[in-house]
């Protein structure tokens, strides 16, 4: 009466078979290679513009150095003991301010993304504060916390979280409604539902919010550092403003090379992450 | 030899306990339609019954009535078989989860120790002959095998009743015909009440003990046609053509019905 379960087993392993893609990924260096490529010549064409407006004598050298002496600035600073405090000293702060900006949306998110009444009176409000230049925190932030640490984190907090928690309550509005049906076909309901399906479902979205919150929070960190100059704690900011009080222009520059450099740097780092979620949950074209 | 009996009324199969009633069961949606119309319908325990239709005619809002996703506006859905649990069209397999992972969720949620978990998905996994694609994720692997790990999942729950939503409808010829013989062994061997959806004739010629035929706008039973094809049976064998035809044809007299 059954079906023979040996050619059934063969069938079906042989369909199996025919079924499984082939070929394996491209090799590491031509990998690099071909994501490196672009930017090596976006660089280089950078520095290209920048050599012709210096060539081309707008403002004086001492105003505009070239590549040239900002890039031998950059050499020397970087062989200093005080960069590397000062560098210290900022990245501190970032990562704390950082940390707790998702501290604060990990709380608000999932609340105002489940509860309906929440959702409408609080919802256009993250969106609002996303959409407020952190600079404008700064005179209240001074006015509550004086010229201290909890002021630069205070802004630096406000500037990243509305990103962060955005980026968890579209998430969970985007979530595929198959997957909560199946989700809610094996038994998974309220908080289980939301911990095993809607969260993980979620993300790709909060990385795409933590991405956005972290650009948020590295302009509000140098805003912050700018104007909140806290006494004998050099920071980044703190240099760059003391670099142009000095009319120092090649440290200056050197300086938001810096500052451009860790931003990329940290953004490139999410990208990363991004691109291995995408490849595991197969999301990304295997073939390019 | 007759094949085929028909009979124009529900009517439960006294010989068997039923699994599933549903009695006067009416679903209208808030946007106003009526999707199910006073439906009727008993599976009895370890029957396999395919209910086929036309658009529209609420197939799938009766699997989910039963499966509890869903409540009827009127009447009343009853699994006294025990457990239902629905498979869907789309394998709906989670894709941050590996393919034993899956099947390990639905085992958590059921309250499995976690030493437990491991070999229980792997005797799944080669239940539905994937054993050793326990590490595979869901986009790594073909559409059938991704339904074959859904059903694995489907089957951790332990349920009693299997409610299958057209779960072949997206796959191949050849693939279908596969796990045709591969749904008709486990049903046999586990002992599963089905309730099978589909908008293919044959297919439910060939897997069912029963075919449901439903009306369209709104969903009412219109026929019934007990099968006695024995099993196993090919889905290319003429009795099953012969009664696949039968059930076309009542299913064009209804679909006409619409055009007029």
């Amino acid at each position: 009466m059954a079906v023979d379960e040996r050619v059934l087993q063969q069938e079906m392993a042989g369909l199996d078979a025919l079924e499984q893609e082939q070929g394996g990924r491209a090799r590491l260096a031509n990998r690099v290679w071909s994501a490196a490529w672009p930017k090596l010549a976006a660089i280089a064409i950078a520095l290209g513009l920048w050599q012709l407006v210096v060539a081309l004598h707008l403002k004086p050298d001492y105003v505009l150095p070239g590549p040239g002496p900002v890039l031998r600035q950059l050499a020397d600073t970087v062989r200093t003991a005080e960069f590397w405090h000062a560098l210290a000293t900022t990245m501190r702060r970032a990562v704390f301010g950082f940390s707790m900006a998702i501290l604060v949306a990990a709380v608000v998110a999932p609340l105002v993304a489940t509860i309906r009444p929440l959702r409408t009176a609080v919802g256009a409000m993250i969106t609002g504060l996303q959409t407020m230049p952190s600079i404008a925190w700064f005179p209240l932030a001074i006015l509550l916390f004086k010229l201290s640490e909890a002021a630069i984190t205070f802004v630096v907090v406000l500037g990243a979280a509305p990103s962060i928690a955005n980026g968890l309550v579209s998430g969970v509005d985007h979530v595929p409604p198959l997957l909560v049906r199946a989700g809610r076909m094996l038994g998974a309901r309220g908080p289980r539902l939301f911990w095993h399906i809607v969260l993980p479902a979620a993300l790709p979205s909060c990385l795409a919010g933590l991405k956005q919150g972290w650009a948020f929070a590295w302009r509000s960190l140098m805003a912050g550092e700018l104007i909140v100059i806290v006494a004998n704690r050099p920071s980044i900011g703190a240099r760059l403003q003391f670099a142009r009080e000095l009319s120092d222009a090649p440290a200056l520059l050197a300086l938001m090379i810096v500052v451009l450099l860790v931003g990329i740097a940290v953004d490139a780092a999410f990208g990363t992450a991004d691109r291995a979620l995408r490849r595991r949950w197969g999301l990304v074209d295997t073939a390019t | 030899m007759t094949l085929v009996s028909i009979r124009t009324k529900t009517e439960p199969d006294r010989s068997r306990e039923a699994a599933v009633e549903v009695e006067g069961v009416s679903k209208r949606y808030p946007t106003g339609v009526l999707a199910l119309d006073n439906v009727d319908l008993t599976v009895g325990t370890g029957e396999f019954v395919c209910l086929v239709g036309a658009s529209g005619c609420g197939k799938s809002t009766l699997l989910n009535l039963v499966a509890g996703l869903d409540r009827p506006t009127a009447g009343r859905v009853a699994v006294p078989g025990g457990r239902a649990t629905l498979l869907f069209q789309e394998a709906a397999l989670l894709p941050w989860q590996t393919a034993a992972g899956n099947i390990e969720l639905a085992l958590k949620l059921r309250g499995v120790g976690k030493a437990e978990r491991k070999a229980k998905s792997a005797e799944l996994l080669d239940l539905v002959h994937l054993g050793g694609m326990g590490d595979r994720r869901p986009h790594e692997l073909s559409g059938g095998m991704r339904q074959r790990v859904a059903l694995a999942r489907a089957l951790a729950q332990e349920p009693d009743v299997l409610l299958m939503d057209e779960p072949f409808g997206a796959l191949d010829a050849m693939t279908r015909d596969l796990l045709h013989d591969e749904l008709e062994r486990i049903w046999s061997e586990a002992g599963l009440t089905i309730v099978f959806v589909t908008h293919n004739v044959r297919e439910a010629a060939r897997l069912g003990d029963r075919i449901v035929l439903l009306t369209s706008r709104p969903g009412r039973v219109a026929k019934e046609f007990a099968v006695a094809i024995p099993r196993p049976r090919r889905i290319e064998s003429p009795d099953v053509s012969g009664l696949a035809g039968e059930v076309t044809a009542a299913l064009r007299a209804e679909v006409a019905r619409h055009g007029r």
